[in-house]
Parts: C-alpha cells; structure tokens; sequence
C-alpha cells in the first residue's frame, strides 16, 4: 500500500451533513417543478422527499453501526441524484398525466430496502468471494430469463425484460453486479497464472488459453447479450467492465489492444450485417434527414433532444418551464436531455461532476481497498457506474448512437434503480474495510474470508 | 494494481470530460445552428401554449385563443364568424403554419414584438404567463357582413372592398368563396391536412391568397380612369374636348380590329366629348389617346396610384402590374385594361380613393390599435398618405367625369336615390373563354367624399357580372350610407 495511513477517523458526521444537502437540492428541484407547473398536491412533495429522507438516514444509521469508516461522500451523492430523478419524473408526470413518480418512489424503497438488507447481510465484502462460480451461475440464468417464452417480453426491440405480475423487470441489470462479482473473484485468485504463463508475442504477452477460459466465455456471453438480445448498451457495458477489470487485475496494456480489436471486429461485423444494429447506426448518422427523422423508430428521439437541450442552452429553461415531455422517454432514456434542457448546461454538469465524482470515489475506495479482490471489485463496480453515464449521455449527446441504458439513480425504471443502490452498498463496505484502522484486521469478521484473502492482501501491497 | 486504477480513472475521467464536450458543444456552440432548424418546431409549441392574443373588430373577438383540455397543447384558436373574416385573420396551426394576419401580427400576439419587451419583463419578474397582445382591426363588422351575405352562394367569386379615403382604413374586405379557418387550426396534424386538402379543392379558393390584395386580374374599363387622369394632366384633354370615337379601329401597326363594345351607345356617335366617351366606356378613343400621349405618360400615372409599388396593410399587397416597352398595338390593348395590365382589387379601389381624397391616396390599413394584455395601447397607427396620385384639380375633373356612369352610363344600376355616388365599371375579356372580369370601383358621395367602394366579380359571362357586380355595389353602397 503506497498511501501513508493517517489515524481513520469515522466521517459520518459528515455524511450526515452531505445527506441533509442532498435532500435540500431535491427538495428544491420538487418545490421549482411545483411552482413552475403549478402542482396544487403539496403533499407528494412532502411525501417524495420525506421518504428518501429516511432510506437515506437508514443506509446511514447501518452505515454507523456497521461500516462506520465507509466514505461519506457516496451516500449522500447517490441520494442527490435519486431524488433529482424523483423530481423529473415528477415534473414530466405534471405535463403528462402520469404517475410514474410514485411507482418510482416505490422502486426507490424496494431498492434501499433491498440494499440495506444486502449492506447488513453482507458486512465485509470479502464474502462474496465464496460466490466465484455461484455468481457467474447467476449471470448466466439472469440473462437468459428474459429469453424463456412467456416470461421474456420485448420492449423497443429489446428482449431484456422479464414480467412479474403486473412489474417488468431487467434482470440483467443485477447481472452487472454478479459478473462483477465473478470477475472479481476470479481474477483476484488467478492473476498470477494469467501473468506469469503464456507466451510473449513481440512486446505483448499472451496468457494461456486454459487460464482465460472462463473469461472467455464471459466474453461471448456480452456478446450474447448483443445478438440475441439485440441490447447494444448493456454489450458494451458487460464488454467495457470485463476489459477494465482484466486491465487492472494483470496491468497489461495488450488486455486492453485486443479488448478493443475485438469491439472494432465486433463492431464493423455486427454494424455490416445485424439489421438492427446498422439501422441504429444510420439513424445516428443521418439523424437530421427529414425521412429518418420521420421513421418509425428513427432519428425522432435523439433529434428532439438534442432541439430540447439547444433550447435549455447556458441556463436552461427553469424546471417545470420547458417542454422535455415532448421527447419519447423524457423520464427515462432521455432524463439528462430533460435535465439539459430545464437546468440548462450548468446544472447538467453540475450533475455529470455528481457522477464523476461518485466514480472518483468508487476508485479511490479500489485504491485504497486492502485486498485485490475488494480492489477489482469495487474498481468494476465503479466501471459498469461510469460506462452506462458515459453510453448514455455519449447518446443523446450523439456523440455514439444511442442505446437504452439507465442513466443511475435517475432514470425511471426499478431494475437499474436496485442494481445501482446495491453497488453503491458494496462500494460502501469496500470502503470501509479500506479506511478503518488496521488493527481491526483481525477481528472475527475476517473469519469469514476466504484463508488466500489475507494472503493476497499482501502479496498486492 | 493501483497504477493500473489510476490509469483507469484518468481514462474514464477523460470519457467524462468528453460528454461534458458534446454537452457544451450541443447546448452553447451548437444551440442557436439548433434553433434555427426547420424540424424544430419548439418555438412553435411554445407559442400553442401559450395565450394568443385575439383579434378584434368592433371590440369583439374574430380569432383568439380559448383554454381546452383536449389533445397536447394548453390553448385552442377560436374563429367566430369564420367564413366572413377567413381571408382576413387566415389561420394558426401546427400542421400548416399560419396565413394572412396571423401570421403579419404574430410578434404582436405572441407577445414577442419588441414593443412588448416591458410587458415581457414583467411578466418574467411577477411570474405570470406572458401573454400576447390583442390587435383590433379597422374593419366594421356590420358592412364586413353585409358584403359577406350580398354575394351569393351559387360559387361566384366576388370581392367587395369599403375604404376609408380620408384614413385609408379598410371598413370591409371580403371574398367569397370563404372557409373556415377553425378547420385547419385543429392540433391534429392529419385532420388539418385532410381539411385543407379539402378547402383548396373548391373553384377559386386558395387558402394562401387573399383575392383582394392578392389576385391580379386584367381590370379592363376601370382602368380609363387612369387613362383620364393622364390624359387631363397633359394638359390636351378635359371633359369637353371632342374626339373621335369609330366604332371600329385598327391596332396600331397590325391587322387586328378593335371595336367599341357592342351593347353599348358608343357607336351612335362618331365624335364625342370625353365625358360621352367616360360614361359610356368607348374604347377607341382611348387607344387613340394612348398614341397621343405614348406609354411613359401612362407608366407615370400607374406608378402615383400604386402600380409596382410595395404596400403592407400590413397584409404584403401583391403590386399590381402596368407593362413596360410595348408596342403601339399592346400599348393600346393595355391602357383599356386588357392585354399585361394587372391590378388587385386594392389597386382599383386605391384609384378610387386617389381621386376621392384630391388625389392623395392615404395609406389603406387594417390596424386600428394594439392593445397590451394589460389593456394599455402600445400602437395605433395615424393615418398617412401613401403618394400623391395627382393634383387636385385634376382630380376634381376626374371626379366629375365620374358622375356620367351613375346618372346616364354604364353603371346605370348603381343608383341609390340621395347618394351622389361616383363610378367607373370594367369588364375584362378573358382570352376566348367567354367569361369576363366585371369590376366596378368609385366613391361617395360626390361633394365631400368618405367612403371608396370596389366591387370585382372573376370569371363570369358578360351579363351575369355586369348585373351582379351593379347590384353588389348599389347595396353596399346603401349598406354603407345607412348607417
């Protein structure tokens, strides 16, 4: 470990603090919607915020008795951004007679719930690795689900959802955290084979076939994911998340050349004869041509975004003052092309700066994490974070063409919603194991770790 | 590891930054490119969103903007009267844009024109919904609809205009055939369109043009009233001079014939003074005066009267045309109102108000005042002349001349007992087609003149239009002294 331990000091005090901002900002971005749309129900306000308020101070209160010296800076960050998705979703219900809020809100408890439960069953991170193959297991039945007839269901030609009564659900959004898991897990335990065996090719070293293998198979099932499943975002995610990891655990730029050999091979093959995939491709390129504009499942979506935020411009129109409704899933795919527009490019930086700065911390927690596993981890988990900000707002921005990832904490839908709050939980507890005072090594937690754990530990130092 | 971590963040870092890049290009460098797109119809929605400013006549609402629940937008275009002030207010809506005054007075009632700018301001400052002004025209709702229902039913296309000659305030401007402009302000945008489709399939209706400032139609015998005004101003012509008047003459270097017209008193005299010639329209000797005084005499007085010049009522008149570089022949074809002579209905009925108000032609306007949400009146525009027509003695000769076809002439069925009521009538030949142009235009009453009156019936045979377009003008003419 390269970083000087100072004496850990707790800083819940502070989270605390941060929290009671967060909930401040989306109590004003609910108060600006209110009044700019004339919203008479000052009780779902109250309402909105008030149970935030209280998933936030339960993570917070666990976070006291049982991750004490967790960073205090993601709590209240994902908070901040929950609640100001909480708020556009509200604001796009007032121009369109919807109530998406409340299902969101529920979503929200389901979520924190969920994840409090996860953050007092789990306790030391270093668990989950009992779970190497179990959670690869899980992957795999996760992303198949929706490909079971009768269950699966396509939506905007995806087939990525499940239906659960009267619920549909993305389960391979959870699959983000089990494959993070996995890899985790597995690289941690096997980066010496794949670093030292293996051929060298001019200045690149290959591995072994046998040591990848599973990695491998990891690989195929992203791209699985893309031509079965017809999901572009979650490919590149799954994809994005297994280059990094592999990256970080062996520190082999070649990881990195032929992970990006292959997305070009995958890329131009799936581009040049994947229906879909080239029909995506032209309406990003010629998103302005009248005809593709007009195409049912065109350029019209991106288009007007884009017409919506040039609208909002430096300041933005106000919340509650502009039209974001007028774009198709302003509440969910399109929620930063809402937020540009109303809150202008100040306020849509100042929420990217949120997201950086919930990955900086995410990294830095990998940093300082004492184990390689908690390191791949938490650095994986903050990957799949700043990969679907990234595609998504890549997106709408048309920088890439746009595919139907959540924008974390903020868009509508439940899945991504519970996914993120159980990553930030892990990252949480990863931090925590990082920052407490080492002399607590030894206490019975650590039982529960797996005998290499320690060993690891301190070879990665 | 941590090397490669930091590596990582520095790399997704940079990812970051470059979303922060197409952001900023997108909302700052790119917005007003954005803007400006024909696909982007944001302004547009903004605007249906929004309360609209009316349009009034008499104080009372012809077009304005009503509250509804239905469909995507906050307010609905409200026509009353539609069809009587359809070629007027034209329409609002998504689907095809928006016509005639509301499209001229948008800046008005959306509330953007600068003039507005403080009741924006305050508006902004007090939080309440900007609101456009209302615009009340000049127009008075009792002849506008006595015109309207004085033309009948039967699909004739007829245009009666009433002038103020001292103001220039229009007082009545309607066609027939109308329509209904509620029919294309619907949000749909597929039943707008199948309305329209259907409302341009009928004879002689555009929903584009206003047929009083925007058809240009050959104005035949009318126009003698310009010959006349160039011919006294000469100084070589004045109501008595004594010309000759063939029944028949031959074109100016050509073949062709051109005789007086056939059901009228021309021929019965070989030789007659210019007042005979005036009342009774004869044709031959102002073909001759064209080769007298030659075209420059004539392209000077259409251009005092308007011909070729841009006017805004604030409705962009479409300018009438008087043909350059003819030869003889075309020269004599085109002073008689025929061959490239075009004039819109305005055009007559500015002539009209030229020799009206001794020769001054005040500016024809529709806008009697703007009115702030606030009830404030931000503009109201004071009457201004548009040219000097002609002096005033000359004038007042013209204005004498017009007198015969009341009392003696052509316009014979123009009379209303009591009102000194002052004439010129056309009739157009179209091509071969057997149908004519019928057009009358003049003003009343003849000691103190207020009120120039235009009456313009397109594309019917000779009888038809000469009986109707008297008619039209004797009972506007009543309409218009009865009040």
């Amino acid at each position: 470990m390269t970083e000087v331990q100072t004496a850990p000091v707790s800083r819940r005090n502070l989270e605390l603090l941060l929290l009671l901002l967060a909930l401040a900002v989306g109590a004003s971005a609910f108060y600006l919607v209110g009044v700019t749309t004339e919203a008479t129900d000052v009780m779902v306000i109250v309402k909105q915020i008030g149970v935030l308020g209280v998933l936030g101070l339960i993570i917070h209160v666990l976070l006291r008795i049982f991750a004490k010296y967790a960073d205090p800076v993601i709590l209240p960050i994902a908070v901040a951004l929950n609640a100001l998705g909480l708020a556009m979703i509200y604001r796009i219900d007032m121009a369109k007679s919807t109530d998406q809020a409340s299902r969101q809100l529920l979503w929200t408890v389901i979520a924190v719930l969920v994840a409090a439960v996860a953050l007092w069953i789990i306790r030391d991170h270093r668990t989950l690795r009992r779970f190497t193959y179990i959670s690869l297991a899980a992957s795999l039945i996760l992303l198949v689900l929706p490909m079971i007839p009768g269950l699966g269901v396509t939506i905007n030609g995806a087939r990525i959802w499940i239906h659960v009564g009267s619920y549909s659900m993305q389960p391979g959004e959870l699959a983000k955290i089990t494959l993070a898991v996995f890899f985790a897990a597995y690289l941690s335990s096997n980066r010496d084979l794949i670093l030292m065996a293996g051929r060298k090719v001019g200045p690149l070293q290959l591995p072994r076939m046998r040591d990848m293998a599973p990695m491998v198979l990891a690989w195929l099932m992203s791209i699985g994911v893309l031509v079965v499943q017809r999901d572009l975002g979650s490919s590149i995610l799954f994809f994005g998340m297994f280059i990094v990891m592999v990256y970080v655990a062996t520190a082999r730029i070649s990881w990195v050349l032929i992970g990006f050999l292959l997305v070009v091979v995958g890329g131009v093959f799936a581009g040049s004869t994947m229906g879909h995939v080239t029909r995506r491709l032209n309406t990003w390129l010629n998103a302005f041509d009248p005809e593709v504009y007009q195409a049912s499942g065109g350029s019209m979506q991106i288009v007007e975004g884009l017409f919506g935020m040039a609208d909002g411009g430096l300041f933005g129109t106000g919340l509650g003052a502009g039209s974001p409704y007028r774009v198709p899933l302003a509440n969910s795919d399109m929620i930063i092309a809402s937020f540009g527009e109303e809150i202008g490019l100040i306020g849509v930086v100042a929420i990217v700066l949120l997201f950086m700065l919930l990955i900086s911390r995410g990294l830095r927690t990998a940093l300082g994490s004492r184990d390689a596993f908690g390191k791949l981890l938490a650095t994986g988990l903050s990957v799949t974070l700043a990969l679907q900000c990234v595609v998504i707002i890549g997106g709408v921005t048309r920088l890439i063409p746009l595919t139907g990832l959540a924008t974390p904490f903020m868009a509508a839908g439940g899945s991504s919603l519970l996914a993120n709050w159980i990553i930030v939980v892990i990252l949480l507890l990863i931090s925590h194991n990082a920052r407490r005072p080492m002399d607590e090594t030894a206490t019975p937690t650590d039982v529960v770790a797996t005998p290499s754990a320690t060993h690891k530990a301190v070879k990665s130092s | 590891m941590n090397h490669a971590i930091r590596r990582v963040w520095i790399a997704l870092t940079a990812l970051f930054l470059i979303c922060i890049g197409g952001l900023t290009y997108i909302q700052f460098f790119a917005s007003q490119t954005l803007a400006d797109n024909p696909m982007n119809k944001r302004q547009l929605y903004r605007e249906f969103d929004l309360p609209r400013g009316a349009i009034l006549v008499d104080g009372k609402s012809i077009a304005e903007s009503v509250a509804t629940d239905e469909g995507q937008f906050t307010y609905q275009r409200k026509y009353n009267n539609p069809e009587v002030y359809a070629h007027l207010t034209g329409f609002y809506s998504l689907a095809n844009g928006s016509t005639h005054l509301e499209s001229q007075l948008n800046g008005w009632l959306t509330g953007s024109s600068s003039d507005l700018l403080f009741d924006r301001l305050a508006a902004m400052f007090t939080g309440q919904e900007s609101e456009g002004a209302s615009v009340e025209l000049t127009i008075d709702g009792r002849l506008q609809q006595t015109a309207y229902d004085l033309i009948p039913n039967d699909g004739t296309k007829a245009t009666i205009i009433v002038t103020d000659v001292k103001t220039g305030a229009i007082k009545t401007m309607v066609t027939k055939p109308s329509y209904d402009p509620n029919q294309l302000a619907v949000h749909s945008t597929k039943k707008a369109a199948d309305n329209l489709k259907k409302i341009n399939a009928t004879d002689g209706l555009s929903v584009y043009r206003n047929p009083a400032i925007n058809d240009l139609v050959s104005p035949g015998s009318s126009f003698k009233i310009l010959d006349t005004v160039a011919g006294i101003e000469s100084g070589k012509y004045n109501k008595d001079t004594k010309l000759e008047n063939p029944s028949k003459i031959k074109l100016p270097g050509t073949n062709t014939q051109l005789g007086n017209f056939d059901a009228g008193i021309c021929s019965s005299r070989p030789n007659a003074t210019l007042e005979f010639i005036f009342t009774q329209s004869c044709n031959t000797p102002f073909v001759n005066m064209s080769q007298d005084l030659g075209e420059g005499a004539f392209v000077d007085v259409t251009e005092r009267f308007g011909f070729g010049q841009q006017l805004n009522i604030p409705l962009r008149v479409t300018p009438s045309e008087f043909p350059r570089d003819m030869e003889p022949s075309q020269l004599a074809m085109a002073v008689i109102g025929q061959f490239d002579t075009k004039a819109t209905p305005l055009q007559m009925n500015m002539v009209a108000m030229g020799i009206a108000n001794k020769g001054v032609i005040m500016q024809p306007n529709l806008i009697k005042k703007v009115i702030a949400p606030d009830l404030r009146i931000v503009d109201e525009p004071k009457p201004k002349a548009f040219s000097t027509a002609t002096t005033p003695e000359v004038a007042a000769q013209v204005a004498e001349l017009m007198k015969g076809p009341v009392e003696s002439g052509t316009a014979m069925n123009t009379r209303v007992p009591g009102v000194d009521l002052r004439v010129k009538t056309g009739t157009a030949q179209i091509g071969n087609t057997g149908l004519v142009n019928s057009w009358i235009t003049g003003f009343a009453p003849g000691d103190d003149p207020q009120y120039a009156i235009t009456v313009n019936v397109e594309r019917v045979p000779y009888d038809k239009g000469h009986n109707l377009a008297g008619a039209l003008m004797k009972e506007m003419t009543k309409a218009v002294f009865a009040q």
